[in-house]
């Protein structure tokens, strides 16, 4: 077989260049495979697109989410539809605001929701299944057990009856969907650090005297990360339809303010007088970013537990 | 076995529990009480109602009177904004209409799902699976309060054939789109579960001996395939009727149909306590009921499961 010169040469050269070999972290591994998978791609450039307009999308309004536009009161449905000559990109809602500014606004309310809830939800079930894993013994059964229980009751009926008692406020929604979403994601740490608990390293650890709560922090919990970042992706989504749920039975944000639920609901209640655009735009929103958060958890879930498929 | 039931229900009881003091006291912590009003009235009336109401006592004792009430005569008090309306006559009224529309759907989510699941496993890579895994991805993104207003949009508006709210006895016009809003994304996950649970099946080797031997093709599905592949649609169960009963409250709420989610939200912004409690606890209990059933019957189907 003849060796061709030119390629043999180059190989050559390229591996002289490569004098130390560039060792692959477990997530330069997972970020190549994500990177492979193309729906997930796209997906997360769909997103920041969205994220961009929730966060910038208000530098670009003619109109603030406050002003009502005078000239068009009354006579939304002929004169609110979405057009570029008036202003109101997306139309305008039937008080006459300027619906483009409403769903920067409502975007941006609805994705820190998700943001937020996911990040009560990862630290307290990350804690709590963590500890439980480890301890073990008496300890273990009592804290699953308290999961059990609490997994069967219908948390959003509790929801709606904490968002009554203590008032609504954007805080309040925050906690109690952050603070009611955190058992599975405790189950599933828990099963994780059940697996991890008897490695060489943590008995190491043990040996050298690290007390527990280091133990858990330091060499359990980093363990956990990969798992942990592929169920937070998975209830991002679970939270914005959370919120949205609440806020379209008019329980949650209050105007002011508003959300991707709220305006749905607004555009629900209008549809029959016409002004179709009212439904169309959250909705629009709402759908296209639930759809690339699920192509996302699907592609991390894929990258980062390659033999779980 | 029977341990295992004894276990599964001595867990259900402290959940119940739970489940009433946490209402409970939330309900307690809600600042002014339910009697509070603009005009405020003389201190002797205001003796009078919690003496009525048993709002003088201690609040531990409440809470005994409140379940003990619950246990032995399923009453749960009195609506605290309607004079002349327990909170039995509202769960009594609402109920049956809740139940109707959620059997329906129950049913028309796991009979259409598992159908689209099983016909995409078994004839994998064809359309038929693109399609199922098209409409189960597309399904998911469109929980009930996204599919009922588009529902409404294009059989109402549009299209002119069903009517767009209302109950009027629960003829099929006025449950058509309830029940489809509430179970499409039920639908979803069934069929999604059920298609992976099933190709699962069908590599195994006791599917290729069944094949192997020379059994038809359908008998091997209907006689081999099928029981295996149902557990975790099975498991599955528990949550979509947490689902479904919270999608109640929407579908009440948007198609008027005058079930328990009217009566829970119209309370949630009247601050009518005793009315959110009672429904809530009714909810709880039921889900509880449910998993209890789902659990046993996973055990009874699947004898391997022991815990």
């Amino acid at each position: 077989m003849l060796v061709d010169k030119n390629k043999l040469e180059a190989t050559a050269e390229r591996m002289a260049g490569m004098d130390t070999v560039k060792g692959r972290s477990l997530w330069a591994d997972a970020r190549t495979r994500f990177m492979r998978n193309k729906a997930a791609v796209i997906s997360l450039f769909v997103l920041m697109l969205v994220i961009l307009f929730a966060f910038t999308g208000q530098f670009f309004a003619a109109w603030s989410n406050e002003e009502i536009d005078w000239a068009i009161l009354g006579q939304v449905r002929e004169l609110g539809y979405p057009s570029f000559e008036t202003g109101h990109y997306f139309g305008a809602d039937e008080l006459g605001r300027d619906l483009y500014a409403r769903v920067v606004q409502g975007s941006r309310i609805s994705l820190m929701v998700g943001v937020v809830g996911t990040f009560i939800a990862v630290f307290v079930g990350t804690l709590y299944g963590a500890i439980a894993g480890y301890m073990g013994g008496r300890v273990d059964q009592i804290m699953m057990r308290i999961v059990d229980v609490l997994m069967a009751i219908p948390y959003m009926f509790v929801l709606i009856l904490m968002l009554v008692v203590f008032g609504r406020s954007i805080f309040m929604l925050f906690v109690g969907i952050g603070l009611l979403s955190w058992l599975d994601m405790s189950r599933i740490v828990r099963g994780q650090t059940l697996s991890i608990k008897n490695k060489e390293f943590v008995e190491a650890a043990q040996a050298t005297g690290v007390p527990t709560f280091r133990i858990i922090v330091r060499h359990i919990i980093p363990n956990l990360l990969g798992i942990v970042a592929i169920y937070a992706s998975l209830i991002v989504p679970g939270m914005i339809m959370a919120e949205s749920f609440i806020s379209f039975l008019g329980l949650g944000v209050q105007e002011p303010d508003t959300s991707w639920g709220a305006l749905i609901s607004e555009g629900a209640k209008t549809m029959s007088y016409g002004t179709l655009w009212q439904l169309a735009f959250p909705l629009a929103f709402f759908v296209v970013t639930l759809f690339s958060l699920y192509f996302i958890g699907d592609g991390l879930r894929d990258a980062l537990d390659p033999k779980d498929r | 076995m029977l341990n295992y039931v004894i276990k599964r229900v001595a867990l259900a009881i402290p959940t119940l529990l739970i489940l009433i003091v946490i209402s409970f006291l939330l309900m307690h912590a809600a600042p002014g009480g339910p009697f509070t009003s603009e005009k405020p009235l003389p201190p002797q009336v205001m003796a009078n109602i919690a003496a009525k109401y048993g709002l003088d006592q201690p609040l531990w004792k409440q809470m005994v009177n409140y379940i003990w009430g619950i246990l032995t005569h399923f009453d749960f008090g009195p609506s605290f904004k309607y004079k002349d309306r327990t909170v039995n006559d509202i769960i009594a009224q609402g109920f049956p209409i809740t139940l109707t529309y959620g059997f329906y759907s129950f049913v028309v989510a796991i009979v259409t799902g598992m159908a689209l699941g099983i016909a995409a496993a078994v004839k994998q890579n064809t359309w038929i699976d693109y399609f199922a895994v098209g409409i189960s991805i597309g399904a998911q993104v469109l929980p009930n309060f996204v599919m009922a207003p588009i529902l409404v949009l294009i059989f109402t508006l549009w299209l002119n054939w069903l009517p767009g709210g209302g109950w009027n006895g629960g003829q099929w016009q006025y449950l058509v789109m309830p029940v489809i809003a509430l179970s499409t994304s039920y639908m979803a996950s069934i069929a999604r579960i059920t298609r992976s649970s099933m190709l699962e099946v069908l590599n195994t080797n006791y599917i290729r001996t069944a094949k192997a031997k020379g059994l038809p093709w359908s008998k091997v599905i209907i006689r081999h395939a099928l029981k295996p592949s149902l557990l975790p649609v099975i498991s599955y169960l528990g949550p979509a009727f947490v689902g479904l009963i919270t999608g109640s409250v929407v579908i009440d709420m948007y198609f008027s149909t005058g079930g328990m989610g009217y009566f829970f939200v119209n309370s949630a912004t009247n601050r009518d306590y005793s009315v959110m409690m009672g429904i809530t606890i009714l909810v709880g209990t039921l889900t509880v009921l449910f998993n209890l059933i789902v659990d046993l019957l996973y055990a009874w189907i699947d004898p391997k499961i022991r815990y």
